[in-house]
């Protein structure tokens, strides 16, 4: 039963980048920033390529945003996506704009799957793939992980967590939840949301790479798909959280015991 | 007027879990700061018992009951939560940014058409002009965020929000629940992570291990239990398999604000500090004296945790 996923690429500045409020208060530090494919979507790419790998189909990679998307559009082409979707967006926009785009894009498309980042690293809202869900009247499985290892035999053979039923109409998804992990079966068509161990997501081959150049990215608008997304949520002020003041270095064992019961009085 | 619906968990034995009344105490600021009045649903099979839980706290509790409440499975909770916002015309609707928290919320919203903020640190101001600050790029911007609508939701980071306080005086109501959502997850199973430690997120001692311990966590659970404290570990950690993932803190993980925290051999990548910088007391303990986690340590003890621990351990023994 081959499957049609449609996935996320949300660009977000690099994890390893140090973030810096600017002295107005009013963003981050652009300079100096490298941007990549949010790591959460990542791994939603790779979730979907192994499902399509395994059952059939065809993965369609969307982003919202200026041109500069198309630099994680390509790396999810580059990845093994089949085709992708770019939204030109430039100003603000929140979660809600967002998951508007996405879900009439979800309509154009009709994929039988969405998967998505639980969480983009720069807003870390954890929204959209839940707004998704209810506006597409779809069902809903966040937090998708597994119990095998990021080490695991199931990882190094690129088995997909997520599990298509015999007739193709329903997953069964591992989920993180506060306590363990909860197993639930969502009928399709469903959106998921990634965790960190769902998947370990592949590198681009060589090939893929010049493959994904000729790979065709389709251009849509907001306002073309009759999308409103003027935010209903304004970042009024950024600061740098509190600084932790400096502690000491303490010679051994016993002169942190010391500390800790007379100083601190924490044991 | 500006009432709050606030969600209510419980723990798996059926007792109220404690960060929904640091999402009640955000709740009581937002009533105030915007004129209106703390309720609260409360979702399960049974929901009674729950329901008295949380009317010791002064709030309206809705309970509603039924069989499809068990397990959270958000088709069935997110229409009656909103279903409760709409009967009660909340301006803000909001709950404890947990696993579950933070599955139900933005679903609860989506059906409301309302915006929301995560893991909100602080309500500022009042009136119109109540905003909320909460963390961006895993904790290294604090951003003021300005809802707009009718209705906003919102969930809470339970460590920056005291627990509120029994005083009495709330009621609870009988809420029937709309039909679930048509397209349903169903309830598979749940693979629990027992532990007779404390629970991290409660605990007021952790000890954490991160890749220093090459994947040995005996030293980390010897000197956790010498002290009563629960166990937590880092994201490498976890990503290895090392630990279960449930026991990962960090921004992607649990937030924890322990009265001590122990890292041991864990570096203090941005993430994990995210996750922890709160408590009141931090150790460090690490063979690289240059390893960031210093930075932010009150007390830092560059040492190999193989033998720091276990002597730590001994000492806090023979102290008793």
């Amino acid at each position: 039963m081959p499957l049609k996923i449609l996935v996320t690429a949300k660009r977000v500045e690099d994890s390893e980048s140090k973030i810096k409020v600017n002295p107005a208060g009013t963003g981050i530090v652009g300079e100096g920033l490298k941007y990549k494919i949010n790591p959460f979507d990542e791994i939603g790419v790779e979730e979907a390529l192994r499902l399509t790998a395994k059952h059939g189909g065809e993965v369609v990679v969307v982003s919202v945003g200026t041109k500069d998307v198309h630099e994680q559009l390509r790396h999810a082409l580059a990845m093994g996506a089949t085709k992708a979707i770019w939204v030109n967006h430039t100003g603000p926009l929140d979660q809600l704009g967002v998951a508007a785009c996405l879900q009439k894009v979800a309509e154009k498309e009709k994929p039988d799957l969405c998967i998505l980042g639980k969480q983009a690293i720069d807003d870390d809202q954890n929204q959209v793939g839940q707004y998704l869900a209810e506006w597409l009247g779809w069902s809903q499985a966040t937090f998708a992980s597994k119990e095998e290892s990021l080490e695991s035999d199931a990882e190094k053979t690129k088995t997909p967590a997520i599990k298509l039923s015999a007739d193709g109409k329903r997953v069964t998804v591992v989920r993180e939840v506060d306590g363990g992990l909860q197993t639930i079966d969502s009928p399709l068509p469903c959106v998921a949301t990634t965790e960190l161990r769902l998947n370990q997501p592949r590198y681009a081959s060589l090939p893929g790479i010049m493959k994904a150049k000729s790979k065709p990215i389709e251009e849509l608008t907001p306002a073309g798909l009759g999308v409103d997304v003027t935010p209903k949520l304004t970042v009024t002020k950024m600061i740098p959280p509190p600084a932790r003041k400096a502690g000491i270095k303490v010679p051994d064992v016993a002169a942190l015991i010391e500390k800790l019961k007379n100083e601190a009085k924490a044991i | 007027m500006g009432n709050v619906l606030i969600v209510v968990e419980a723990n798996t034995d059926g007792s109220l879990r404690k960060a929904t009344l640091n999402a009640i105490t955000a709740g009581q600021q937002l009533a105030k700061a915007t004129g209106g009045a703390v309720h609260a649903i409360a979702l399960a099979k049974d929901a009674t018992a729950l329901a008295n839980q949380v009317k010791e706290y002064g709030v309206t509790v809705h309970a509603a009951s039924g069989a499809q409440f068990e397990h959270a499975i958000v088709e069935n909770w997110a229409p009656a939560i909103a279903a409760a916002a709409q009967a009660i015309s909340a301006e803000w609707v909001g709950g404890a940014a947990t696993a579950i928290g933070r599955d139900v919320l933005p679903r609860v919203a989506a059906k409301l058409k309302a915006v929301m903020a995560s893991e909100i640190l602080s309500v500022e101001g009042s009136g119109a002009d109540v905003s909320f600050t909460r963390p961006m790029w895993a904790g290294a911007v604090i951003a003021t965020v300005k809802l707009a609508g009718p209705v906003k939701c919102f969930t809470v980071r339970a460590t920056e929000f005291a627990a509120a306080e029994k005083s009495g005086a709330g009621e609870v109501k009988v809420f029937a629940a709309p039909a679930q959502d048509k397209q349903l997850s169903t309830f598979v199973g749940f693979k629990e992570v027992k532990s007779a430690r404390p629970a991290l997120t409660e605990a007021k001692v952790v000890v954490s291990g991160g890749r220093g311990t090459k994947g040995d966590f005996k030293p980390i659970e010897g000197l956790a239990d010498e002290l009563g404290a629960a166990v937590g570990a880092s994201r490498a950690v976890c990503d290895a398999g090392w630990q279960p993932n449930d026991l990962q803190v960090g921004q992607t993980g649990k937030v924890v604000a322990p009265a001590l925290y122990i890292a041991a051999g864990i570096s203090g990548a941005i993430q994990h500090v995210a996750g922890m910088k709160s408590s009141k007391t931090i150790v460090a303990i690490n063979k690289d004296g240059e390893a960031p986690i210093f930075q932010i340590a009150d007390y830092g003890l560059v040492a190999d945790l193989f033998k720091a621990l276990p002597e730590m351990q001994a000492a806090i023994k023979a102290a008793k």
